[in-house]
Order: C-alpha cells, then sequence, then structure tokens
C-alpha cells in the first residue's frame, strides 16, 4: 500500500514536473536577455527607441493588442464596438485590474494619457494618430467612448498604446518625472531596478488580470558588441537574444548549442528595397525601373547576405500579413528581358565602353546606404555586380545615420537608397506612399505618385472592415508592385534563439514572444533560485 | 608660487570660452538633428510630431542663441538636460563617472608599476638582450588592437578556462552577495578589463622612463657618484632615479584628464558603462548638452591637470621655480 501511494506520487510529479506548468512549483528562475542598447525612459508614450518600447511592453498594456495570429483582441479593453460607419469607438475596460502600487485601473487613466498624447508641451512622438480624435469621453468608470474627425481604421490599433497611471503622473512633467525610471504600470512585470548601462530588471507581478507569470524574474543586460553577447551566450551568461544569419547557420551549429539551446525562425515585420529617386529622369520611366528588376537577383542576395534565412519581398506588406497580395510573384532575374526594357527606353552602349547610353549621357547612378548596416553594404555590392552585367554603372556610398538621413534623404538628394522598413500590425501605409508625403522629412522620399494608390490609401483608413481591407491593400500591394518605385529585395528571418530550459515556447505567425508569460522553467532545471 | 597660480588660473578663462565656442558649432555644423534620430525613421511618427518636439528642445532657435543659453545655464553649473531622456547631464556624467575612473586609476596604477622597473632596467641595460626583449613585449602591447586582445582573452579565459566571467562589471545577483563576494565579484569583472587597458598603455611610460634614466645615466653627476665609489645600486636608484623620475610627473599630470575619458571599443566589448560609450552614444544621437558637458569637463581637467603638472614639476625641480618667476 505504501509503496503504491509512492509510486502514485510519483507518477503525479512526473505530470506536474515534466509536462505542463500546473502547480506553483513551475514558478521561479529568471530569463537574461542582452541588448545593444539601453532604454532611455519608461514613460510609454515618450519611448521611441526599440529598448524602451520593449520593456515598456512588459510593464504597460494598452487598451488593445495583436494575439498570436496577428488579430486585435482586447487587453486593458475586454471588449469595444465600432459605430457610426467608424466615427466612434466604444472601448468597455476590464474589471478588478490594478496598477502595480495597487490602485484600481479606470476610465480615467486612459482619459489622462489620451490628454497627454495630445499636449503640445509632451515630447511625445506619437500624437499624430491621436490628433484625428475629435474628443474623448469617459461614460463610466469602465467605459470610454473615442470619437473621431472622420473614420480612421488604424486608429484602434492606436490604442495599443500603453496606458499610464493617471494617479501618479497627473502632476508630473513626463519628460523629467521619477516614474520615468521607477515605472508603475498594469502589465505582468514589474519594475524592480535600472543600472543605466548596466541591466534593467523586473519582476513578475503577482496581481496580474491574465495570471501571475512563470519566470520570476526578466534581466535586460545591456552588451553594446555582439561578438561578446555571443561569447556570453557560449557560457550561458544569456537566455534569449537574435542572432545574425551567419550565427544562426553556422557558429549555433555546434553539439553545445544543439544541447542547450532552441533556435527559431519565422519571417520578420519589415523588408529592405532599394528606393528610386522618381524625380530623377533616368528612373522617372517605368520601364527601366522594372528593367533592374530583372537585372537584380533577389535570391542572389538572400543567399549572400542572409544565408538563404529571408524571402523575397514583393511589395509594401510582408508575407505574414493579411493584407500581403498572395498572387504577387517575384519579378525573375533575367537580365536578356532587362537589357531588351532597357533599349526600349532608348537606353544602349552607342560608344563600346560596355556602359548603356542615351543622349549621350552615361547610365550611371550611385547607391546610397547607412553605415553600420552590413546586410545592406553587401547587397549593394551584389547589386553593383549585376547592374554592371548589363552595362550599367553604379557606384556605392557608404553614409553615417544622421548625416544619411539629414543631408541625402530629406532633402531628396539621392538617385538609388537600400534602406528597409520595419512595420506595424497594422497594413495603413499612407505616410510612407501618398503623393502627399512629399516634403523633406516625410516618408515618401522617393517622390511615388499614384492617384489610384493615394485613392485607395484613403479608403483603407476609413473601412473597419478586414475583408474589406484586405481587397483594398492586396489592390495597393499589386499597384505599388507594378510601378516599381521600390525594388523590393527581401524580408529577413527573425532568428531567436532561446535556452532550452524555458518551456512553453509555441511560435505562431506574431513570433515567439506573444505569450511569454506563460514560458516557465522546471523546478529542477532552474539557474536562478536566489532572490 | 600662488602669484603664479592665480595668474595661470586666470589665464584658463579666456581658453576655456575658446573650447566651448569652437566644440559647440562645430557640433551644431554635424548634419542631422537629435529629434530625428529619435525618431528611428518610424513612419509611425509624423513630421508635424517631430517638428513639435524641435520646439520643445528649443532647436529651432538660432546656434548662437542657443550657445547663449548654454553658457548662462552653465554660469548656473547647470550643464543642462539630455535630449535623449530628459536627465540633468551632470547626473548622467555623474553615474558613469565611478566606473570609468576605478579602471583607469587601476590601470594606471598597473602601468606605472609595471613600466617604471622594465624602464630602469631596460635603461641600465642598454643594448642588452634583455632591453631588446623588453622593447619588443611592450610594442606588441602598443601595436595590438584592443579589441582583438581582449576578445582573445575572453574566450580564453571566459569561455574555454571558465575562470572568468566574460563581460559587465557585477553577476546578476550580486546584490544578494556578502561584503567578501561582492568585492572578489568585482575583482573577477574587472580582471581582464584592467589588464587590457594596462597592457596596451604599456609602452609609452615604460619608453619615457627609459630614455630619462639614459639621458642621466650619462650625467657628469653620475660619473661622479660612481667615482667616489658608491654601490651601483645606490647610484641608479638613489641618484639616478630621483632625477630621471621628472618627466614622469609631467606624465602623471598629463594623465588627469585621461581618467575620466574611456574607450568606446574597450567600454562596448566589456560591457562596462562608462564615459567612453555615453560620449560615443551622444555623438550618434546629437546629443548636444551631454556631448558640451563631457567636452567641457575633459577640457577643465586637461587645463588643471597641465597647471597641476607645471606646479609639481616647479615643485620638485628648483631650477625650474627660479627661471619660471
Amino acid at each position: 500500500m505504501h509503496i503504491k501511494i509512492s509510486r502514485f506520487v510519483g507518477i503525479f510529479l512526473f505530470i506536474v514536473w515534466g509536462h505542463a506548468p500546473l502547480g506553483w512549483s513551475q514558478y521561479g528562475d529568471a530569463i537574461v536577455t542582452a541588448s545593444i542598447g539601453d532604454a532611455s525612459t519608461l514613460i510609454p508614450i515618450l519611448a521611441s527607441d526599440s529598448s524602451s518600447a520593449e520593456i515598456c511592453g512588459l510593464i504597460y498594456n494598452g487598451l488593445i493588442k495583436y494575439d498570436k495570429n496577428l488579430n486585435l483582441e482586447g487587453e486593458l479593453a475586454e471588449s469595444w464596438e465600432i459605430k457610426d460607419g467608424g466615427l466612434v469607438i466604444i472601448f468597455h475596460l476590464r474589471k478588478g485590474v490594478r496598477w502595480h502600487d495597487g490602485e484600481p485601473f479606470t476610465a480615467r487613466d486612459v482619459e489622462f494619457t489620451y490628454l497627454k498624447l495630445i499636449d503640445p508641451n509632451v515630447k511625445t512622438p506619437y500624437s499624430g494618430d491621436f490628433e484625428r480624435v475629435k474628443s474623448l469621453e469617459v461614460l463610466d468608470e469602465h467605459t470610454v467612448k473615442v470619437t473621431y474627425k472622420e473614420p480612421f481604421s488604424p486608429g484602434l490599433s492606436s490604442w495599443g498604446m500603453g496606458i499610464m497611471p493617471k494617479h501618479l503622473l497627473e502632476n508630473e512633467d513626463l519628460s523629467s518625472t521619477k516614474y520615468a525610471r521607477d515605472p508603475v504600470g498594469t502589465g505582468p512585470y514589474r519594475f524592480k531596478e535600472w543600472k543605466t548601462g548596466e541591466k534593467i530588471v523586473l519582476v513578475s507581478n503577482p496581481d496580474y488580470y491574465e495570471g501571475r507569470p512563470f519566470i520570476n524574474r526578466y534581466i535586460y543586460r545591456i552588451i553594446p558588441d555582439q561578438a561578446t553577447t555571443f561569447l556570453e551566450l557560449q557560457t550561458q551568461g544569456v537566455d534569449q537574444i537574435g542572432l545574425t544569419p551567419l550565427q544562426y547557420s553556422r557558429q549555433t551549429d555546434t553539439p553545445f548549442f544543439r544541447k542547450y539551446y532552441r533556435k527559431y525562425k519565422y519571417p520578420s515585420f519589415g523588408y529592405a528595397y532599394m528606393g528610386l529617386n522618381l524625380r530623377d529622369a533616368k528612373f522617372s520611366d517605368a520601364r527601366v525601373r522594372l528593367a533592374l528588376d530583372y537585372a537584380i537577383d533577389k535570391d542572389e542576395i538572400i543567399t549572400g547576405v542572409l544565408l538563404g534565412l529571408g524571402r523575397v519581398s514583393t511589395g509594401p506588406f510582408p508575407p505574414e500579413s493579411w493584407a500581403c497580395n498572395k498572387d504577387i510573384k517575384p519579378v525573375p532575374y533575367d537580365p536578356v528581358k532587362a537589357k531588351e526594357l532597357l533599349r526600349e527606353a532608348g537606353w544602349e552602349d552607342r560608344d563600346g565602353d560596355g556602359i548603356l547610353d542615351k543622349d549621350g549621357q552615361k547610365f550611371k547612378f550611385t547607391i546610397m546606404t547607412n553605415q553600420g548596416n552590413d546586410p545592406r553594404k553587401t547587397a549593394s555590392e551584389i547589386i553593383q555586380r549585376r547592374l554592371r552585367d548589363i552595362g550599367i554603372e553604379a557606384e556605392v556610398r557608404i553614409i553615417e545615420w544622421a548625416t544619411f538621413l539629414s543631408e541625402f534623404i530629406d532633402k531628396g538628394k539621392f538617385e538609388a537608397v537600400i534602406m528597409g522598413w520595419s512595420l506595424s500590425r497594422d497594413p495603413d501605409c499612407y505616410d510612407i506612399w501618398h503623393s502627399s508625403k512629399t516634403r523633406p522629412g516625410e516618408f515618401n522620399f522617393v517622390g511615388y505618385n499614384n492617384a489610384e494608390v493615394d485613392k485607395l490609401l484613403l479608403e483603407g483608413r476609413r473601412e473597419y472592415g478586414q475583408e474589406k481591407r484586405r481587397e483594398i491593400y492586396n489592390r495597393i500591394n499589386k499597384l505599388i508592385f507594378d510601378d516599381h518605385p521600390y525594388i523590393f529585395l527581401y524580408v529577413p528571418d527573425a532568428l531567436p534563439i532561446v535556452h532550452e530550459r524555458f518551456k512553453g515556447i509555441e511560435p505562431a505567425p506574431a513570433g515567439i514572444g506573444y505569450n511569454f508569460i506563460k514560458w516557465y522553467v522546471p523546478k529542477r532545471e532552474q539557474r536562478y533560485t536566489r532572490w | 608660487m600662488v602669484n603664479y597660480i592665480a595668474r595661470r588660473l586666470i589665464g584658463i578663462l579666456p581658453v576655456l570660452i575658446g573650447i566651448t565656442l569652437i566644440t559647440f558649432f562645430v557640433i551644431h555644423l554635424s548634419p542631422g538633428k537629435p529629434t530625428r534620430l529619435q525618431a528611428e525613421m518610424s513612419p509611425k511618427i509624423s513630421l508635424e510630431a517631430r517638428e513639435k518636439l524641435d520646439k520643445l528642445y528649443g532647436l529651432d532657435k538660432p546656434v548662437h542663441i542657443q550657445y547663449w543659453e548654454w553658457v548662462r545655464r552653465l554660469a548656473r553649473f547647470d550643464l543642462g538636460k539630455s535630449f535623449v531622456d530628459d536627465r540633468p547631464v551632470s547626473q548622467k556624467i555623474g553615474e558613469r563617472l565611478p566606473v570609468t575612473i576605478a579602471i583607469n586609476v587601476l590601470s594606471l596604477a598597473l602601468i606605472f608599476l609595471a613600466a617604471v622597473p622594465i624602464g630602469i632596467t631596460s635603461a641600465v641595460k642598454e643594448g642588452t638582450a634583455y632591453d631588446r626583449i623588453s622593447t619588443v613585449f611592450v610594442f606588441i602591447g602598443f601595436a595590438m588592437p584592443t579589441f582583438w586582445l581582449a576578445l582573445l582573452l575572453m574566450n580564453l579565459f571566459g569561455v574555454h578556462l571558465g575562470w572568468l566571467p566574460i563581460s559587465g562589471i557585477k553577476s546578476i545577483d550580486f546584490e544578494d552577495y556578502n561584503l567578501l563576494e561582492k568585492f572578489m565579484d568585482l575583482a573577477r569583472h574587472l580582471a581582464l578589463p584592467v589588464f587590457v587597458s594596462a597592457f596596451v598603455g604599456l609602452a609609452g611610460i615604460s619608453r619615457y622612463m627609459r630614455t630619462s634614466m639614459l639621458e642621466v645615466l650619462n650625467k657628469d653627476f653620475i660619473r661622479t657618484a660612481r667615482a667616489k665609489g658608491l654601490p651601483e645600486n645606490i647610484v641608479i636608484y638613489k641618484h639616478a632615479l630621483k632625477n630621471a623620475l621628472l618627466p614622469i610627473v609631467t606624465i602623471i599630470g598629463l594623465s588627469i584628464p585621461g581618467l575620466i575619458g574611456g574607450s568606446v571599443i574597450f567600454e562596448s566589448i566589456y560591457a562596462i558603462p562608462g564615459m567612453g560609450k555615453l560620449f560615443y552614444d551622444s555623438v550618434m544621437a546629437r546629443d548636444y548638452p551631454v556631448i558640451m558637458g563631457v567636452l567641457f569637463i575633459g577640457a577643465i581637467l586637461t587645463l588643471i591637470g597641465n597647471l597641476v603638472a607645471d606646479v609639481v614639476y616647479a615643485y620638485v625641480d628648483p631650477r625650474i621655480r627660479v627661471s619660471g618667476r
């Protein structure tokens, strides 16, 4: 009898420890991640760099968020209603949510966050989307009514902005408040300490509305050097980082890494492109732009730059997005076709020097890209070589980022640039493609102008139904791709690596981080138990 | 002497104004605005929002007005606030100084401890195999790229032998350690950075020491000392060394501004939050107040270091004092 019981207990413990995070026993441990840069502020509406945004994402909640399949779902808002053809959004807030200091979360906090976002004296870069709001009314403690000046569907996702506590920040200057370095939110992790340039430590919030996260501590170490980070990985000093393609395919392909780490791979939410200055006489001819697309071997770039860890980009939406038009096929590598098109456009090698010319002008241009981004530099060199094959002489110029933006991009003083966009989950890309967004410092710096795209971009912003929006954005995708204002190059893969003791990771279209609070380490594998 | 110091101190002021004026205009000449970089080219951040930021940071005003406002703040000992995180510049510099100074003092001490004996012995044994080998050794350190040596040592001691931590200055559980554990933890973390920065700095001081020692050894009074039959040890360590150390005093004075300076490459590799990284990041982000703050403190320390060197030199060498009057 005695033996039977202990065997039963043994089986029970096996189930608890070996499989699912059922009992209290799976709580504990810490995850150490490494970042190249430190955060700058932990006030969500001021956080513009990726480190600050990452930490804010764990401390604060928005009203809504994207789920693992990239659909919007409620976070602090339990549900929402869209009324009057999209003019009004009513958010029904979750009840019983508490700030980390114990105060209840209410509609007043949402109102406060909104008022700060549109306050001209607050140094927030995110005011744009919120200035389209006509009014925000608090209907009761848990209901907020937002009225827009005109229907603005991307506005819905802008409510993913972290909501700030009114009771603490009401009389504070957000830029210099102590809460910028000692934040209080509603999120799954509470702030513990921040040693500038060294680390940020968060601890799990036992009171979290979705349940206490299993991992007790989140340690964000700042390691500015990639080589160092990798050495730390080799001594298991960090648990999670994003790998470079070379690290992913070669350097981590060892028995040590196979034993102690798990690697993941999924398309990132961004793309690299070669943008052509459409005001330049050479590139104003659509045939020339198409010819360049034929002349550039995108697969070769993906092999050479990403070691195959990416895919060809087919327009302004990443392949995981519902806005992406799946019928579009990339333009194949075909130098013969490219030359034909160029001849049609009047470019021929008349003087026999191997370089195409037209009206006495040689086909020469400069490809610029920013310093410090090796994939872009390598891509430029591969493109340079392929263009030479068809008789175009391209020069590559690498420029420091700040100078690159202010002297060349903003002033429109470039012929071709290699750059990339990281995109938000909502497909609205009005700022990048609308013909009105071409002033210095705006994002349509190539000078793209297509009346139908302009019209559709506006329509896409007015429409809330996803099916209707899918049609609109699929069409935008097709139109832009056929116009070739950019030569769309590649969508790189995100390549995270995580220590194997972390269980419960389920890759999905949104990546791996979406269910971070469900990650756990079985008790006997926990490494950091002293706290 | 007091008169001399006072005159020198007054002389510092116009130099300081000149330095700040030139640096302020030069950094504003470099293209790119802090507000543009903050936004990291995100399509979510509109041009209007950025223009609003320019205004809030006072960047829409002419440069000379901005300089005047900077000087006015400085007169109240206020270095302004960083554009990146709105924290006072003095605080940002203050939190980075201790670790930078600690590493620099330790490595400077190590350099002197090693370089002075190396310099003396290779001067005494001039032309011997010892002299040549030590010369080659210190020049290897001088010529070797810091980052390369650092990475090799990290790989050896951190990954292969597992004796020392790879990077950072403290372990994750540092706060829970007792005093002895804390001390050991810091020592283990600082061992490699201090060694590397000392090794690469060895050449300069040891060569100075050697040259200056050689010069003194050829002087008449050394011949006199030897002639009156003093043991060689006393000749070298009492008579020659005292005089040969004079130029080294100057070098110590000139090292004072170096104590707050760090190397960005070195600090990046060891993940040490020091001054070099702060300055580099500020330049890349066009964070004017921080750039100016670091340069201003550096300028003051350089000028004071020069003054201290001169004064100490005058104090230990009566010949200078006489001609200085």
